[in-house]
């Protein structure tokens, strides 16, 4: 028997198992954007077919970074930016968890920049969403990564001589194999983008825009938005590199023209996730590693029989 | 030094085999019957410029590099040849013999390569010999390479050339060319291996009278580095994953375990910076995989944050921190041990870690799956510190050392059956840090345990993990991590890690950390053969610190002198901030000018303090008692 039987478990999966039993406090402002995803998540669960214990969902810092606060699973609160190398590791480590990373504008896109480029790049199977309210929220208003240019905060009064980051277009040329937009505002669509998403065998990255009405007052609500798959007037293939590229760069520009454009941007089902890709170069067992240290029978490989092939 | 130990040195460009030849050489005479010790001096270039590795060998124990030494090949720079019009390369040419000679012994051997080096560049070369003694013996062995092979293989002619000089025969080099060499070179090297050697002994009158002796070791003997005995150690303790990012010297670990770890069904990262390197370890070591990071002090900087977050998650973790000199980029190549404190105290918070420095080659093997059980044993970081020394230099080790029985054992982790049974607060959920947990450690769970999810928390958390601000919960929750210093101080008493040198009774003592333990050991022997009273002791335990030893220790003697090579005397700091007293009896000798100290250094320093005088030598500094 598995040391975690609580993976692969076959049974109905309720989305109220997600609710923290004890609520903890809420450190949310009323109205703000998250309650969104949280709603989204849970309703996914149960489709997706994964418990509790078998979810680990890995944050950030930054109010996006409480949600595991209010999500019930394996949760791992990290430090700002760092969700993904988290993350990724624990999916090499225990291939067989279902890994999602979450985080802010700020986080994914600022801080962890670095991380989201190469942990798109390796193409780790698991999801990752940013809640892009185009804002720092937990330090109070500040200036973030997607923040239009011009934008006023405390800590540039003068407004941002920045260009705002192009999310979808970075994860597409970072390797991403799917690339999606939704907002807090559209639940059904964002429940869907967030099953498939996690269905997807590879790195998911989800750009969920989420309102902050206590910072950014002046950003729109991100209603009406229009859903790219859905409508006649975008008729694209999202599982051609190309389109994609020009749909996401369309959807960059015209957010802040006041054109919401929603969907699933890029759908690559071909590439093989970085995990499939160890596991064929011999990098990888194919036994989740976790595994082998419940596995009584497995004979663990001493250094002395290296020793004495290499250092006599 | 006496004639009947080998301390040779070959020397050359970066690039030019320097490293590999050493190694073969050194290999040799261990698989003739000597005890060896190799130490590394190279720049931070990839090709040219001036590099030399000691080899010594004698048929009792070697624990530290010798003073000077006795036999130099020099084999020039091939790089200094082919200067590009736009770099300058001064006179690199000639440094691999003119550089050596300050260090060379009185009635040592010279042999080098005239193919490369005029003796008439360097300044009275003729009268230098005359005035020390020195026996020379000029060959072109680019010339003898070219002719029976390629004009890489100068190497193997010079070896060919010292093997006949000392009396080495010929077939332990035969052996391990076989081993290591594909047969179109293999023959080339044998002929000039073999050429080279008879030619010497034809046309050479042999007026030194320095031979390798008859050696013979009661068991197999293997010949590692520390980098190499820290990888086994982490290997055998049932690690299997790593993540890094380059960085010298740290690199050589990660190199050595991302080749072994595919083969043994483990998994290693080369990722994009030292932050995701350690974030990575934490997150396979939270899915329930041994793991390990590591990094040389300013990535180890990067992984400042990282590193709290382990502490107050208590996620278990090994980071590997190899010194090299600082600050910054500082000497990227050469020994320094001045990232102590920086490894104590860095990141935000009190500090709640394990820091333990091995002193020797084979004891990085026992530290690095010590590291391995205090971590997983009491869901705590540990960083093992050494240094480029540490980690680069090769010594023989009974392979017998290293026939040890590997431990996977996960430490503080429940099964599903004790989820089960375990403590679970209000709505079934699972207390993963409990307030009452024996010796302050509170079994984990592990992702895909039934029953076991529970949130995982850089910030302050209750017993369930939720973030809790509450004062009493505050700080019940930071005495109970910082307890399991205490645990973890009891336990390595048990171990006995330090190491004690000299006799019992002593009215002096020397007190070491990490790398000079070797060498202030043979110091020891020798001060004590010249009639002083000197014992000396090598501490692995940074923190927690081992309060009870070291006040023994320090109440045992009049005085006591730490060796460390820094130039702020951390390693004293640290002793009188834990023990909060004799300042009045330690005194230090620093050693900061990128190498390691000699044996002699030390007996010299030792001297002067206790004369309280200035150490005569440059290279070291005496920094008196607070007393003084
Ligand atoms: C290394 C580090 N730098 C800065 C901070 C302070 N900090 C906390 S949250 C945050 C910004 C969060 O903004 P975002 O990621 O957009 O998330 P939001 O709060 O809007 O959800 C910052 C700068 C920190 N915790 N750690
Ligand atoms: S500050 Fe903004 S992002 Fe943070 S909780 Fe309030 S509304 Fe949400």
């Amino acid at each position: 028997m598995s040391a975690f039987s609580a993976i692969g478990e076959d049974r109905e999966i309720d989305r109220e198992e997600f609710t923290p039993t004890l609520e903890p406090q809420a450190t949310w402002c009323p109205g703000c954007g998250d309650f969104g995803v949280l709603k989204a998540l849970k309703q996914a669960m149960p489709e997706v077919g994964r418990n509790p214990d078998e979810v680990l969902l890995v944050t950030g810092i930054g109010c996006s970074g409480k949600l595991n606060s209010y999500f019930e699973s394996y949760g791992y609160h990290s430090i700002h930016g760092r969700s993904l190398p988290i993350a990724r590791a624990a999916k090499l480590a225990n291939p067989d968890l279902e890994v999602i990373a979450a985080g802010g504008d700020g986080d994914g896109y600022g801080i962890g920049g670095n991380h989201f480029m190469h942990t798109a790049r390796e193409n780790h199977d698991m999801t990752y969403i940013v809640f892009n309210n185009e804002i720092f929220g937990l330090t109070k208003g500040q200036t973030s990564p997607t923040s239009p240019k011009g934008h006023k905060s405390k800590t540039q009064p003068h407004g941002s001589a920045k260009d705002p980051i192009r999310p979808l277009s970075l994860a597409l040329t970072s390797g991403a194999s799917y690339v999606a937009r939704t907002a807090a505002v559209n639940p059904n669509q964002a429940k869907e983008i967030l099953v498939e998403a996690m269905q997807h065998d590879g790195f998911a990255h989800i750009d969920f825009l989420t309102q902050c009405p206590t910072w950014n007052k002046d950003a729109r609500q991100y209603v009406p938005y229009t859903d790219i798959n859905d409508s006649e007037d975008y008729d694209f293939d999202p599982t051609n590199r190309e389109d994609a590229q020009e749909m996401a760069s369309e959807a960059e520009r015209s957010l802040y023209e006041g054109e919401v454009l929603t969907g699933r941007f890029y759908v690559d089902s071909e590439r093989p996730s970085y995990q499939e890709e160890k596991q064929a170069i011999g990098e990888m067992p194919e036994q989740p590693l976790a595994e082998r240290y419940f596995d009584d029978d497995y004979e663990w490989e001493r250094s002395h029989d290296l020793l004495l092939d290499r250092h006599k | 030094m006496t004639d009947h130990e080998l301390m040779w040195r070959i020397a050359g460009g970066s690039g030019d085999g320097i490293a590999s030849t050493s190694q073969n050489f050194a290999k040799a005479l261990m698989r003739a019957g000597l005890h060896v010790f190799t130490h590394r001096h190279y720049p931070s270039r990839i090709r040219g410029g001036h590099t030399y590795t000691e080899v010594r060998a004698k048929t009792e124990p070697v624990r530290s590099r010798g003073d000077g030494f006795n036999c130099l090949l020099a084999l020039g720079d091939s790089f200094a040849r082919n200067p590009q019009e736009d770099a300058y390369y001064g006179d690199e040419e000639i440094k691999p013999l003119s550089e050596n000679l300050d260090e060379l012994n009185e009635g040592g051997i010279i042999v080098y390569d005239t193919g490369l080096l005029d003796s008439a560049d360097i300044p009275n070369f003729e009268e230098r010999v005359e005035e020390n003694d020195w026996h020379v013996y000029p060959l072109n062995l680019r010339e003898i390479a070219r002719d029976h092979g390629r004009e890489v293989m100068r190497n193997t002619a010079g070896v060919g050339a010292t093997a006949a000089l000392l009396g080495i025969d010929l077939e332990y080099f035969e052996e391990l060319m076989a081993e290591s060499m594909p047969e179109d070179i293999l023959e080339p090297n044998k002929e000039i291996l073999h050429y080279t050697h008879d030619k010497v002994i034809e046309e050479f009158e042999f007026t030194h009278d320095l031979r390798v002796p008859e050696g013979s070791h009661d068991e197999e003997q293997v010949l590692l580095s520390g980098s190499d005995t820290i990888a086994y150690g982490a290997i055998d303790e049932g690690c299997r994953f790593i993540a890094g990012y380059p960085m010298t010297p740290w690199t050589e670990v990660f190199t050595i375990m991302s080749q072994a770890l595919p083969e043994l069904g483990g998994v290693s990262e080369q990722v994009e910076d030292e932050i995701a390197a350690a974030a990575l370890a934490l997150g396979a070591s939270h899915a329930g995989v041994k793991a390990m990071s590591g990094s040389s002090g300013g990535g180890f900087a990067l992984m400042s944050e990282p590193l709290g977050l382990a502490e107050m998650s208590e996620t278990p973790v090994v980071l590997v921190e190899a010194m090299r000199a600082g600050p910054s980029t500082g000497l990227p190549t050469k020994p320094e041990q001045a990232d102590l404190e920086h490894v104590l105290y860095t990141s935000q918070g009190d500090s709640n870690r394990v820091v333990l420095a091995p002193g020797t080659v084979a004891e990085a093997y026992e530290q690095s799956r010590l590291a391995f059980q205090l971590a997983y044993g009491y869901n705590i970081p540990v960083v093992l510190l050494y240094d480029q020394k540490l980690g680069g230099e090769l010594m023989n080790v009974p392979a017998s050392h290293f026939d040890r029985e590997p431990n996977p054992d996960l430490g503080a982790v429940t099964t599903e059956e004790e989820l089960e049974e375990a403590p679970h607060g209000p709505g079934g959920k699972f207390h993963r840090y409990r307030y009452d947990a024996e010796d302050g450690v509170s079994p984990r769970s592990i992702p895909g345990q039934k029953g076991g999810h529970f949130l995982v928390t850089g910030n302050e958390h209750n017993q369930a993990g939720h973030i809790e601000e509450d004062p009493t919960n505050r700080v019940t929750q930071m005495e109970r991590r910082m307890s399991k210093l205490d645990g973890i101080r009891e336990f390595l008493d048990e171990q006995d890690t330090q190491t004690y040198m000299g006799p019992e009774e002593a009215d002096y003592g020397l007190i070491t950390f990490g790398s000079q333990q070797g060498t202030v050991a043979e110091a020891v022997d020798r001060l004590n053969g010249a009639g002083h009273s000197v014992k000396g002791i090598g501490v692995s335990d940074m923190m927690p610190y081992p309060e009870a030893e070291m006040t023994e220790f320090l109440e045992s003697v009049d005085e006591a002198l730490v060796v460390e090579m820094n130039a702020s005397g951390q390693f004293r700091g640290l002793t009188q901030k834990e023990l909060g007293r004799f300042g009045d009896k330690l005194s230090s000798l620093l050693k900061y000018n990128g190498e390691p100290f000699e044996p002699a250094e030390i007996v010299t320093g030792f001297e002067a303090s206790i004369e309280g005088q200035d150490v005569p030598d440059q290279q070291t500094t005496y920094v008196p008692a607070a007393g003084d």
